[in-house]
């Protein structure tokens, strides 16, 4: 490689993608060109920092200057101000890293103090397209080891001892996974890799095969040397076409470096991988669903046992994972199962990716030790709700999850303590609510969801789920009776307890979590025929104060004619021709309207 | 999802339908091969109606009814032909908190086309999508390809008008 003397880090996860990165990365390497520096300061595209609300995001080594919100405009003046004077440009660095007159180290802004970067190492630190990159960063050398140095006996010992437990929800420990496939007798087995992030609202898979695809790579073939296996299949989404393009690379360059196919490191070991793309199912995410859909048929799960260890893919024993936890396997061989095991609690060793989101300052995705707690999460690395709003409940686990209310903030997450309160660590989805979002709605919204992705295979979960909506439906339009609530808790539990697989034994934990920690809400619906958050419609009315200047903007707005009042006068709505859209809100300019 | 058949007269043309049978010669020999071929399908045709699913079938020697399972079980494949432009409202969690759903009745009102449609005239589809991973710019609206996000329902009209005129 090239010696430069400054490097720039372009984000070009989807989050910045989306905002722009990819012209900013034409703007810098144009402004560049120009200046006559284009040999001296090299332009890398890395995966995804983490910190999205701010994107797209640049950074500028040696200074380490953190610049964020960057518009091919500020990419002009980095060049000719930063690069080319050495002055670092003050207004467009990330805020938090400003103090008094010093720029202080991006490692302790509230973001990312409290974060330990274990999966997501090499994210937004090396260019993902480029192999040699990573094996800079140690990459392929635990394969090496393991291949050369090690038994399969001797290295799944490592990944037993350091305690790493399944990512993608459940929990289940690797090691103890592993072994069952090892033990099979020899013969054809497969290795494949979940990457069909269903949960609408968790982006953590996806930023480590944007990020890092290679650590993926390794780990998978890692795990084959373990079980046996000559053969891989990472299976992702086909909504997440930069990380396919990304896994192509890099499955092409580890193919070209021998690091996949025949012989690798010239031992009698060979193994190799395949993409496989999934087309818009969410019970793909269910292990026997997912090698359903492997082997071309619909997606349907079957029952258990027998295990995927025994009879998997295509008949043959199979191990799955998801792709954190294999993003873990590298660094506990290189590191050592006691280095890994020292981190988190008792029960939770290692860390645990989040993709923070809703209604909270800093959305994106952090990375945090086991055990830390709720409040840390949301108040520190967080910051907080935007606009000064209650915090009110946490969501965990998608649709298979549920809802943390504010009073057990204090709780240190970790597989068993969000079990306990009726949510689960799930694949890693953290979404924020403040006190505007209805936890009624929120149930009904989750519920549609499983209901039409339910695959319809067994009954509890396609017609369980359907008559859950319908209740759902009924109390936020007011016709709900206590009844209901009753019915609801009921069905709930018999869906849970004889559905086929984990997606419908799962899909009531939105109802019975806000069934538990608020069902003041539920009751404030069926009994009061109010919503107390005035998110359900029919529930909630418009209504205009004396604020009231009469400058006509809201009657204008109407798109039904509901508005009205002469100029300079108080203004009303006719409640019956109102189909409360809320255009006359937005347009009051004197907040003279209010929902209530 | 609603995902009945179209009503729409199939235009492929003899150059796709060779593309279709390459494909189908690529894979045919691979395990699991029915989803990737189905997959490039749709990239030729934009969509999979009946006359393609057929050659699907034959090619993969499977019958039709199993192609059409295939088909009608995953949301990404459509049985209709998308609009010239793709309105996609993300009504993933991290968006629906912050009033995509509010963006997506303001969508649909403007084009006068509801979720899961296509206008007549065939210029717009609207759908609305699963997360597309761009919680971070929440609530987030594609339009065409282009991402549009940190939406308020009054911006969509501005944003449209862009592709009307056009």
């Amino acid at each position: 490689m090239e010696l430069v003397r400054s490097h720039i880090l372009v984000c070009a996860g989807t989050g910045c993608s989306s905002s722009g990165s990819e012209k900013i990365i034409a703007a810098f390497e144009a402004s560049l060109k120009e200046a006559g520096l284009d040999k001296e300061v090299k332009v890398i595209k890395t995966g995804c920092f983490g910190l999205c609300a701010l994107g797209p995001v640049v950074v500028v080594y040696p200074e380490g200057s953190f610049y964020s919100r960057v518009t091919p405009k500020d990419a002009e003046e980095i060049v000719e101000e930063h690069i080319l004077k050495g002055r670092i440009v003050r207004r467009l660095l990330y805020q938090e890293t400003v103090q008094d007159d010093n720029v202080k180290s991006l490692n302790e802004t509230g973001f990312y103090k409290k974060q330990l970067r274990i999966a997501l190492r090499n994210c937004g630190v090396i260019n993902p397209e480029v192999i040699d990159e990573y094996i800079a960063y140690d990459g392929y050398q635990s394969l090496a080891k393991a291949l050369t140095e090690q038994t399969p006996e001797e290295v799944l010992a490592v990944v037993k001892a350091s305690g790493l437990r399944g990512r993608g929800g459940a929990g289940f420990p690797t090691g103890t996974k592993w072994e069952f496939a090892m033990k099979q007798p020899p013969g054809q087995k497969y290795v494949c890799c979940n990457a069909d992030e269903g949960d609408p609202g968790a982006f953590m898979d996806r930023s480590v095969l944007e990020g890092d695809p290679h650590s993926i790579i390794e780990a998978m073939t890692i795990a084959g040397y373990v079980i046996g296996a000559d053969q891989g299949y990472i299976y992702v989404r086909a909504e997440y076409p930069i990380a396919v393009k990304r896994l192509k690379i890099a499955i092409e360059q580890a193919r070209a470096y021998n690091l996949l196919g025949q012989n690798i490191f010239g031992t009698d070991f060979s193994f190799d991988l395949e993409i496989r793309l999934g087309a818009g199912a969410f019970v793909c995410g269910e292990e026997t669903a997912l090698m359903t859909s492997i082997e071309g048929n619909r997606g349907e799960p079957r029952p258990r046992p027998p295990f995927p260890a025994v009879k998997g893919l295509f008949g043959k024993p199979t191990i799955l994972n998801n792709v954190e936890t294999y993003a873990n396997i590298p660094w506990i061989l290189t590191q050592g199962a006691e280095a890994f095991a020292a981190i988190g609690t008792e029960r939770a060793k290692g860390t645990k990716v989040f993709a923070l989101g809703g209604k909270i300052k800093n959305t994106g995705l952090v990375e945090i030790p086991m055990g830390t707690t709720l409040r840390e999460v949301v108040e520190e690395i967080g910051g907080g709700c935007p606009n000064g709003k209650a915090f009110k409940a946490a969501q965990t686990g998608g649709p298979s999850g549920g809802c943390i209310p504010a009073a057990y903030i204090d709780t240190a997450i970790e597989y068993e303590t969000l079990t306990a309160l009726g949510s689960m660590m799930g694949s890693g989805g953290l979404i924020v609510m403040d006190e505007d979002n209805c936890m009624v709605d929120i149930a009904k919204f989750f519920l549609e969801f499983t209901v039409d992705e339910s695959c319809g295979k067994c009954t509890p979960c396609r017609i369980g789920t359907k008559r859950l909506h319908q209740i759902l439906e009924k109390i936020t339009t007011g016709r709900g009776t206590m009844e209901d609530l009753d019915l609801l808790e009921e069905l709930c539990h018999h869906i849970k307890g004889s559905s086929l697989c984990g997606l419908g034994q799962t899909a009531p934990n939105p109802v019975l979590s806000t069934l538990r920690h608020f069902r003041e809400e539920y009751v404030a619906h069926v009994r009061d025929k109010k919503c107390p958050a005035h998110v359900c419609k029919a529930l909630m009315q418009y209504r205009i104060t004396d604020a009231c200047k009469g400058c006509t903007a809201c009657a204008r707005v109407c798109p039904t004619g509901a508005i009205s009042g002469k100029v300079k006068e108080l203004h009303v709505i006719d409640q019956d021709k109102c189909i409360k859209c809320g255009a006359c809100m937005e347009k009051c300019k004197f907040n003279a309207i209010v929902k209530e | 999802m609603p995902n009945s058949k179209t009503a729409i007269p199939f235009k492929g043309t003899a150059q796709q339908h060779e593309q279709l049978l390459a494909v189908i010669e690529r894979y045919k020999d691979q395990p699991g091969a029915t989803m990737p071929v189905l997959q490039e399908a749709q990239e030729i045709y934009g969509y999979l109606p009946e006359e393609v699913q057929i050659v699907v079938a034959e090619g993969l020697g499977m019958s039709l009814s199993e192609v059409y399972g295939i088909v009608s079980f995953y949301t990404q494949f459509t049985l209709n032909p998308k609009g010239d432009i793709r309105v996609e409202v993300c009504l993933g969690t991290a968006c629906y908190v912050k009033g995509s759903g509010e963006v997506l009745a303001r969508v649909e009102r403007k084009l006068g086309c509801k979720a899961g449609k296509v206008k007549p005239d065939g210029s717009f589809s609207v759908d609305a999508t699963r997360c597309i991973g761009a919680c971070g710019l929440a609530p987030v609206m594609v339009v065409g390809g282009d991402v549009y996000g940190r939406l308020t329902p009054d911006d969509v009209d501005g944003i449209l008008d862009k592709y009307l005129k056009a």
